[in-house]
C-alpha cells in the first residue's frame, strides 16, 4: 500500500522553482550541461571506432565476395520479395489465430489446474500433465506428428495441414502460457483470497472476480513476450508444406542455390516483430512503474 | 451469548498458539482482546472467521457449532465481518465495487441498490468522493475505513477487528478509531485485537488479555487496564507504558 507521504518520484527542474536560480546552482546546470554533451559525443565516438572495426573484419575476410554474392544479392532480394510477401500475409494470419487460440487455451488450462475438490482430479490432472509434457516436447516434433500422423489416419474431414500445423503451435504455446498464467494467480497474495472468502464469497467467486483478474494483469508482459517468441515460431510451419514466407524463401533458394530469400524473409520477420516487441516493452515497463508505486 | 469460544486450541507445527482458550461475546457488546505479539489475538480472530481450522475445542455463533465440519464456512462467514491490519482491499476494483462485490456477488442484491447503499456509506465516512478511485489513490486511514465499511455493507452479526490500525501513520490512527467508536454507537458487536490501550479503554466494554494462547485475565477496561489482579498483565502493561502507548 502506498503511504499518502512518499514524495514523487519525478524530480522538479530546478527553473520551476523559481525566476532566479543561485549563483551556485546556475554553476551546477552549467557543469550537467558541459557533462551531457561529453556522454553524447564519447558514445558517438566509441559506436563509429566499433562499427568501423565490425566492417572492416567482415568485408575483409577472404570469403567475403562470395558471401557477399549468396546472401546479398540485390537482383536476387528484389526478385523473390513479392513471393515472400504473399507467403508473410500467410504468418501474420496464422500467427493472429493461434496467438488468439494459445492464450484462451492457456488461460483455460491454468484455471482448470486451479480447480478444487474430488470431482476434479481428472480435470486437474490432465491439465498438469499436459504442461509437463508439451513444454518439454519440441516444437518441430509436434508438428510433424499433427501434419503427417493425423492426415495418416485417413479420417473422413481432416482439416488442412495449415490447420494441423496451426494446432501444432496453439497446443505447444497453450503449455508454456497456461504456466505464465498460473504463476500469475500464485503471485497473487494469499490475504487478497482471506479478505474475499471473508466477505462470504465461495472459493470459485474468489478465483473469478479477484485472483483471476489481478493475475492477468500481472502475467500481460511475459505472455507477450511469449507471443513475440512465436511469431517467428509460427514459421516452422513451413515444414509442413504451406507456402509461408520461409517456405517461399526456400522455393527461390532451390532454384538458384542463393540464400539472399532467406534474408529478405528474415529481415521481414524482424520487421513484423517490432510492433509486437514495442508494445511488450512499454506495457512491461508500466507494469513494473505500477508495482514500485506498491499495492 | 452471540459468540461462544470454548476450549479452542489451534497449533502451528509444535507452537501452540491457542491452549484451550475460552470466551464469549454477547450482543452489542465491544471486546477487545489485548496482549503481546503471537498471544494469539490474530490467530482467534482467523478461527472465528473459519479462514484458520482449530485443532480443538468449539466455537459457536448464535448458538450454532460454526466448528462443525460439515458447516458451510461461506454461509457462516456472511454473518461475521472481518478488518485486516493490511486493509486488504482489491487493488484492481475501484472503492465503490470492493464495497458492493460481496452484496452483488454474494447476497444478489441489484447493482444498483448495492451502489446506492455504498454510496450512502461512504458519504457517512466522508469518502464519497473517492468512490471512483482505485485504493493505491488513498490514504492508509482511508483504505482502512473503506475496508470497514466492506465489511459493515453485508450487514454481519459479529465484526472482527484484527489490528486495524497498526499499519497506519500515527496521524491517520484517529479517523480510524473515530469510525469505530460511531459503530459502537450503533451497537455494532465487535471483537477487536489492539494495541491501543487507551482507545481499547474508551471504547471496550470488556477488555480481555490473552497470554500463552489463553484469556488469562478479563473484565471491565478500567479493571484489566487499572487496576490487573494477574501479575503478567501487570508485566505486559508496565512495557506498553515504557513504549509510551498509553
Amino acid at each position: 500500500m502506498t503511504h499518502p507521504t512518499t514524495p514523487p518520484t519525478t524530480q522538479k527542474m530546478p527553473k520551476d522553482r523559481g525566476p532566479h536560480p543561485s549563483a551556485v546552482q546556475q554553476g551546477r546546470i552549467a557543469y550537467r550541461k558541459r557533462q551531457a554533451v561529453r556522454s553524447v559525443l564519447l558514445a558517438a565516438l566509441s559506436t563509429a571506432v566499433l562499427g568501423t572495426l565490425l566492417g572492416f573484419l567482415i568485408t575483409g575476410a577472404p570469403g567475403w565476395d562470395r558471401v557477399r554474392q549468396a546472401f546479398f544479392n540485390g537482383e536476387m532480394a528484389r526478385e523473390s520479395f513479392a513471393p515472400i510477401l504473399q507467403g508473410l500475409w500467410l504468418n501474420i494470419r496464422l500467427f493472429v489465430v493461434c496467438a488468439l487460440c494459445a492464450l484462451a487455451l492457456g488461460l483455460l488450462i491454468a484455471t482448470m489446474r486451479t480447480l478444487r475438490g474430488p470431482v476434479f482430479f481428472p480435470v486437474r490432472a490432465l491439465a498438469t500433465g499436459y504442461t509437463y509434457s508439451f513444454r518439454g516436447l519440441p516444437l518441430i516434433i509436434v508438428i510433424y506428428l499433427f501434419a503427417f500422423g493425423i492426415p495418416g489416419l485417413r479420417l473422413q474431414g481432416t482439416p488442412s495441414v495449415t490447420v494441423l500445423g496451426g494446432a501444432a503451435i496453439v497446443i505447444t504455446y497453450g503449455a508454456y502460457l497456461a504456466e505464465v498464467f498460473r504463476a500469475g494467480i500464485e503471485s497473487v497474495h494469499p490475504s487478497q483470497v482471506a479478505a474475499a472468502r471473508s466477505l462470504g464469497l465461495s472459493y470459485r467467486q474468489a478465483m473469478r472476480h479477484v485472483v483471476l483478474p489481478q493475475a492477468v494483469r500481472r502475467s500481460a508482459p511475459p505472455l507477450l513476450n511469449d507471443t513475440v517468441a512465436m511469431q517467428k515460431d509460427v514459421g516452422l510451419i513451413s515444414l509442413a508444406g504451406p507456402i509461408d514466407a520461409i517456405r517461399a524463401a526456400q522455393i527461390d533458394q532451390m532454384g538458384t542455390a542463393n540464400f539472399t530469400p532467406y534474408v529478405v524473409a528474415g529481415v521481414l520477420f524482424v520487421l513484423l516483430a517490432l510492433p509486437l516487441i514495442g508494445i511488450t516493452d512499454y506495457v512491461t515497463l508500466r507494469a513494473a512503474r505500477r508495482q514500485n508505486a506498491g499495492t | 451469548m452471540l459468540l461462544e469460544c470454548t476450549g479452542v486450541r489451534k497449533t502451528f507445527g509444535p507452537a501452540v498458539v491457542l491452549d484451550g482458550l475460552d470466551l464469549a461475546v454477547d450482543e452489542h457488546e465491544v471486546v477487545a482482546l489485548i496482549g503481546a505479539s503471537g498471544s494469539g489475538k490474530s490467530t482467534l480472530l482467523r478461527c472465528v472467521n473459519l479462514l484458520t481450522e482449530i485443532d480443538d475445542g468449539t466455537i459457536t455463533l448464535d448458538g450454532e457449532d460454526i466448528t462443525d465440519p460439515r458447516i458451510d464456512p461461506d454461509r457462516v462467514r456472511q454473518k461475521i465481518g472481518l478488518v485486516f491490519q493490511s486493509y486488504n482491499l482489491f487493488p484492481h476494483m475501484t472503492v465503490l465495487d470492493n464495497i458492493t462485490l460481496a452484496p452483488v456477488r454474494v447476497f444478489r442484491k441489484p447493482a444498483a441498490d448495492a451502489r446506492e447503499q455504498a454510496r450512502e456509506w461512504l458519504a457517512r465516512v466522508g469518502l464519497l468522493n473517492h468512490a471512483g478511485s482505485y485504493p493505491d489513490r488513498l490514504s492508509g486511514g482511508q483504505q482502512q475505513r473503506v475496508a470497514i465499511v466492506r465489511a459493515l455493507v453485508n450487514s454481519p452479526r459479529l465484526l472482527l477487528l484484527d489490528e486495524v490500525t497498526s499499519a497506519l501513520d500515527p496521524e491517520l490512527v484517529g479517523e480510524v478509531l473515530t469510525m469505530i467508536r460511531d459503530l459502537k454507537g450503533e451497537g455494532v458487536t465487535m471483537v477487536l485485537a489492539t494495541h491501543e490501550m487507551g482507545f481499547a479503554r474508551q471504547v471496550a466494554d470488556r477488555v480481555a488479555f490473552l497470554d500463552n494462547g489463553r484469556v488469562l485475565e478479563q473484565g471491565p477496561p478500567e479493571q484489566v487496564l487499572g487496576d490487573p489482579v494477574e501479575a503478567r498483565t501487570r508485566q505486559f502493561l508496565a512495557r506498553i507504558i515504557e513504549a509510551g502507548r498509553l
